[in-house]
């Protein structure tokens, strides 16, 4: 092979630049999230799901309720272990934002995270965040 | 080791018989001794205010100028966040006041009596037996529920605006821009709209879930009552009995369920 010190060479440069993300983001990639629950939501200790279900479907659970609450005006939730719940996303306090309180400690640390934009608040309103105490 | 057949037929016999019992094994499993959770439910609210068709019956004789009005169009439109924009056009409107030649365009004359010509009347959605806007909406965002209320999903709402020019009472406005900022007090209680959809009266639905009724019907003095106008009990249909009563506009047949005594 003629070269062949350069071929190699180049070759290594080459591979490196192209590696260069991978290896430079070694170590860093950041933990996936946890919401953090609000004291009430701590206390209340079951939702309206079990958490595993809430986690994979609250978006399925959310689209349903919506069309249950809107178009057959049913609006209140018993859930698999009887307790009942207001079906709303932000109004009341037995609503999801009535128990969940922050949006920014609650939705928005997955929703960041994953990069997913839900537009529920562009009508919805968001319960006021309380100022953070250490700052 | 020598392999002979005989052995390895054994071999192959046996490990076929596990591999086939896992997945019996499995199912057996998952039948007995596991108590499923009962199905959640959804239901009414105990209180809620039901009718099989709901309707309103407005007495403008209890009213005698814009002032009269204003508490009740207030009510209204700040329990659902309707925003106050500065450009004429762009106003959303779920109750407002108009004149008789304008409301009652079918019966105006120029020599209608005096009171009547300068009265304001109320004007709102007036939730049709027949509506023209959800047979006009491509999206079902725009229903009518069984209650005979004439409802939006905002949700579904992509903004065409087919339902305003089907609508012939003016009834809906649409957000030409982003209402949030012109919304003097927001109530927690009911979400606001966004950008590119439209909006028309409820007749607070999520009122009458909780078992309230409507905030005009409320701040109203008793000049506006709303009730099933199936029940010949009912007081809708009392004052209906006892009253002489128009609808606007009743010969397109859009059968409107808004009364109005004058």
């Amino acid at each position: 092979m003629y070269d062949k010190n350069k071929i190699v060479a180049g070759l290594v440069i080459f591979i490196a630049i192209v590696t260069f993300p991978f290896w430079y983001n070694l170590g860093n990639a950041s933990s996936a999230p946890e919401p953090k629950l609000s004291e009430k939501a701590k206390v209340a200790k079951e939702c309206v799901m079990p958490k595993e279900s809430i986690k994979s479907e609250h978006m399925q659970v959310l689209d349903l309720w919506r069309d249950t609450v809107v178009r057959d005006a049913n609006r209140i939730y018993k859930s698999g272990s009887g307790k009942t719940f207001n079906m709303s996303l932000s109004t009341g306090e037995e609503s999801c934002m009535g128990c969940h309180e922050s949006k920014a400690e609650f939705c928005d640390k997955c929703h960041n995270y994953a990069s997913v934009n839900p537009y529920c608040w562009d009508c919805h309103i968001a319960p006021k965040e309380k100022p953070k105490e250490n700052k | 080791m020598e392999n002979s057949r005989r052995s390895f037929l054994k071999v192959a016999g046996i490990t076929a018989l596990g591999v086939g019992t896992k997945p019996v094994l499995n199912v057996f499993a998952s039948s007995g001794g596991h108590v499923e959770e009962p199905k959640p439910e959804v239901s009414k609210n105990e209180k809620a205010l039901t009718a099989k068709k709901w309707g309103m019956v407005i007495d403008t004789r209890k009213f005698h100028s814009a002032e009269d009005l204003e508490p009740i169009i207030d009510a209204c439109h700040k329990i659902h966040n309707i925003p106050e924009l500065p450009e004429p056009r762009h106003k959303i409107m779920w109750l407002w006041e108009d004149e008789y030649k304008h409301v009652f365009t079918h019966r105006e004359h120029e020599l209608v009596n005096d009171r009547i010509k300068h009265l304001p009347f109320l004007v709102l959605c007036n939730h049709c037996e027949k509506p023209a806007c959800v047979r006009a909406c491509p999206t079902k965002a725009t229903f009518k529920r069984d209650d005979g209320i004439v409802l939006m999903d905002f949700h579904r709402c992509i903004g065409c605006r087919f339902c305003m020019a089907a609508c012939p009472y003016g009834s809906r406005s649409f957000n030409f821009r982003d209402p949030r900022p012109f919304i003097k007090e927001e109530n927690k209680e009911f979400p606001t709209r966004m950008k590119g959809v439209v909006e028309k009266c409820n007749f607070c639905a999520e009122r009458l879930a909780v078992g309230k009724l409507p905030a005009c019907v409320e701040a109203s003095n008793g000049a506006i009552t709303v009730g099933d106008l199936d029940d010949p009990e009912s007081e809708v249909r009392e004052l209906l009995r006892t009253n002489y009563t128009i609808r606007r506009k009743p010969d397109l047949g859009a059968g409107p369920s808004v009364y109005y005594i004058v």
